[in-house]
């Protein structure tokens, strides 16, 4: 008899849930009783509130087992794991789980199903196909395809890839580069790092083809320190990936040229953003450049260069596998295609949701969050990250849709959806804007040094209801500055999250803001 | 964590071919393996890299991770960004700061990506969610059995 296989997640959530305990206990309760088994270590499927999420392969269909401890697989075993067996925590098969089955999984399709770190798994699922198909259509083709499916840049700034793809493509020089910005500092966003840890190839071979399509032969990673275990499973994929031919000179013999090379950040915040990251690529400071240069003219060392998103780079080998038109047929108006939205903060069913553009707010929380954990009414949504507004109750049917949310005065980021129920204090959460700013500003431009800081010592006197309409006054002026005069979004964007707890959660400052 | 020696650091520099622009991932090496950045290490890492003191200062002053003063034996980070603080990583962060010996180093960390199972801390380099008062407690026992 085959060994039987059972998968326990290697992805940085459900380890920090105890997966990794729960793995060892299975081998050695399997040892112990003398079951053959094959351990597989997987990504995260994204329902990260089942974790550690177990499954065993039984006749080709994968059963999965929710939220189990190390004390759990004893009494799995005496149940009968190894035949699917009856259990409190028995959830059946995963992917017809309504979170999963309801999903539009284009990016992430491989993201639980796989073995992260297994080459013929991925070869099994059409790894490596898209960059043959590549090699075929050309790079031109290669971009057009990208430009035909409105692919936007997922990292936050939703500015269409194809046409970054095309600028660099066209840009002169001999020496080009794609730098994929893994530097996922949002709170509440998780997904590329999600990616990483589950399909590490997929990402490779998706830098590979934005490589053949611009003629860049090097491509880096910039992945943030807070990522220790993607640091580990990520560098692991590429040295096997270089091993089998996957990366450096003369891939597979196509003559195409192309290697990656993986930084680490600092804790940097505003290395996120492109132009700091690439200084911090070259061993500098992160401080922000200014632009224009835009880097695809002048990018990492000066020389024409792609920067992408973890997610982003990642949408592209199902869109060269399935056609750009495919891809477009998804979201709505200028969001085509899906975005894997990251449900986080008090919620009950938190992971991650890959769907059309389109869908609410109040579907995502609701719908797939099941509500607040604490069972509380939500009062509070922040979404896109730190720089992102905060949004109340009559707001959650707005659509998810990058234009949609910029009328409203919020923007969908990296599609981070942070959940708040009614316990918080808004006037803290402004505060804390005005002060994550004055924390991990870079420094370079005045507003965002300066104004930061000087919005804390605002927001701090209308908590202690000083001066009340002046200060409300001179917090509404500072936010103007901030946004008009910063140099990128995080002096910029910085007055969202504080103008949208002024618009909507004013009752939470001493004074119920401005006196009208 | 050892002890920042001329000869340790050299190696490290070296292991990224002593460039001038590896200067990040060389300091990051350094604080993974020592624990932080001492004056001598940025003395000597400006002539190997050949870079001007200042530059090299200028670096490690502006990241977070890049200590320069000696940690203490354990290192505990707590998240303090919105999505763990909309699961009470305020009240955490106050209990840990009561709940630790001197040798442990507490500091703040902005997101862990971790969002679906906040508040997160990171013990050692090993992220851990779903972390409330009690099972700080149990880290910090564990912790201390692990010495």
């Amino acid at each position: 008899m085959s060994a039987i296989k059972i998968y326990v997640p290697r992805e940085t959530t459900a380890v920090s849930v105890g997966a990794d305990e729960v793995a060892l206990e299975i081998a050695r309760a399997a040892k112990k009783r003398g079951a053959s088994i094959q351990l597989v270590r997987n990504g995260s499927w994204g329902a990260c509130w089942l974790e550690p999420l177990v499954e065993v392969e039984v006749d080709g269909a994968r059963i999965a087992y929710n939220n189990i401890t190390p004390e759990d697989v004893p009494g799995l075993f005496d149940a009968g794991l190894l035949e699917g067996g009856d259990h409190d925590k028995r959830l059946g098969p995963i992917i017809e789980e309504k979170y999963l089955i309801t999903q539009d999984r284009w990016t992430f399709w491989r993201c639980g199903l796989i073995e992260a770190l297994s080459l013929e798994d991925f070869a099994l699922h059409q790894g490596f196909k898209a960059l043959r198909k590549a090699w075929e259509m050309g790079p031109d083709a290669v971009i057009d395809a990208v430009t035909e499916s409105g692919l936007r840049g997922r990292g936050g700034a939703g500015f269409p890839a194809g046409i970054k793809w095309r600028t660099v493509a066209d840009a002169a020089g001999e020496q080009k580069y794609i730098a994929c910005n893994a530097d996922e500092g949002d709170s509440g966003t998780f997904s590329d790092r999600m990616l990483m840890e589950g399909d590490p190839f997929g990402l490779i071979e998706a830098m590979a083809i934005a490589g053949f399509a611009v003629g860049a032969s090097k491509g880096y990673i910039y992945l943030r320190s807070e990522y220790p275990l993607t640091n580990v499973i990520l560098s692991r994929a590429i040295d096997m990936a270089r091993e089998a031919g996957w990366l450096g000179d003369d891939i597979q013999g196509s003559g195409f040229d192309f290697d990656i090379e993986l930084h680490l950040g600092a804790g940097s915040y505003v290395c996120g953003e492109e132009t700091a990251m690439l200084e911090s690529l070259e061993g500098k400071k992160g401080i922000v450049r200014y632009k224009p240069p835009l880097p695809a003219h002048e990018g990492l060392f000066g020389k024409p260069t792609v920067v992408n998103n973890v997610v982003t780079l990642a949408s592209v080998p199902n869109i060269i596998n399935m056609g750009g038109e495919r891809y477009a047929s998804m979201g709505v108006n200028r969001s085509k295609g899906t975005l894997a939205f990251q449900l986080a903060g008090n919620i009950k069913r938190g992971g991650l949701v890959e769907k059309s553009f389109g869908i609410t707010l109040r579907e995502l929380i609701e719908e797939y969050g099941g509500g607040t954990a604490s069972g509380r009414p939500v009062k509070a949504v922040q979404v896109g990250g730190p720089l992102g507004a905060y949004l109340p109750d009559s707001q959650l049917d707005t659509p998810l849709d990058y234009e949609a949310f910029t009328e409203i005065g919020a923007m969908i980021g990296h599609g981070g959806i942070v959940v708040f129920d009614d316990t918080v204090d808004m006037a803290l959460q402004a505060r804390f804007a005005m002060e994550f700013c004055a924390i991990e500003s870079c420094g370079k431009c005045t507003p965002c040094r300066i104004g930061s800081t000087r919005g804390v010592e605002v927001i701090d006197r209308m908590i202690n209801d000083e001066k009340r309409d002046e200060n409300y006054d001179l917090l509404v002026e500072l936010c103007d500055t901030m946004e008009d005069a910063s140099l990128c979004a995080m002096g910029g964007m910085t007055p969202y999250p504080v103008r949208s707890v002024l618009k909507h959660f004013a009752e939470d400052f001493a004074s119920g803001g401005r006196n009208e | 964590m050892t002890d920042q020696t001329p000869e340790s650091i050299s190696r490290i520099a070296q292991r990224f071919d002593s460039k001038p622009e590896m200067l990040v991932q060389v300091l990051q090496t350094i604080v993974q393996t020592h624990g932080w950045v001492s004056e001598d290490t940025i003395r000597q890492l400006a002539q190997e890299l050949n870079l001007s003191r200042a530059d090299v200062h200028g670096v490690v002053e502006y990241y977070h991770d890049f200590r320069t003063t000696k940690p203490g034996k354990h290192i505990v980070k707590i998240c303090q960004a919105e999505a763990c603080q909309a699961m009470g990583s305020r009240a955490l962060t106050q209990h840990a700061n009561t709940a630790v010996d001197d040798d442990t180093t507490i500091e703040a960390v902005y997101c862990l990506g971790n969002c679906a199972c906040a508040p997160a801390v990171m013990v050692n380099g090993k992220t851990i969610g779903r972390v409330d008062a009690a099972r700080f407690d149990s880290l910090v026992t564990a912790m201390r059995e692990a010495e």
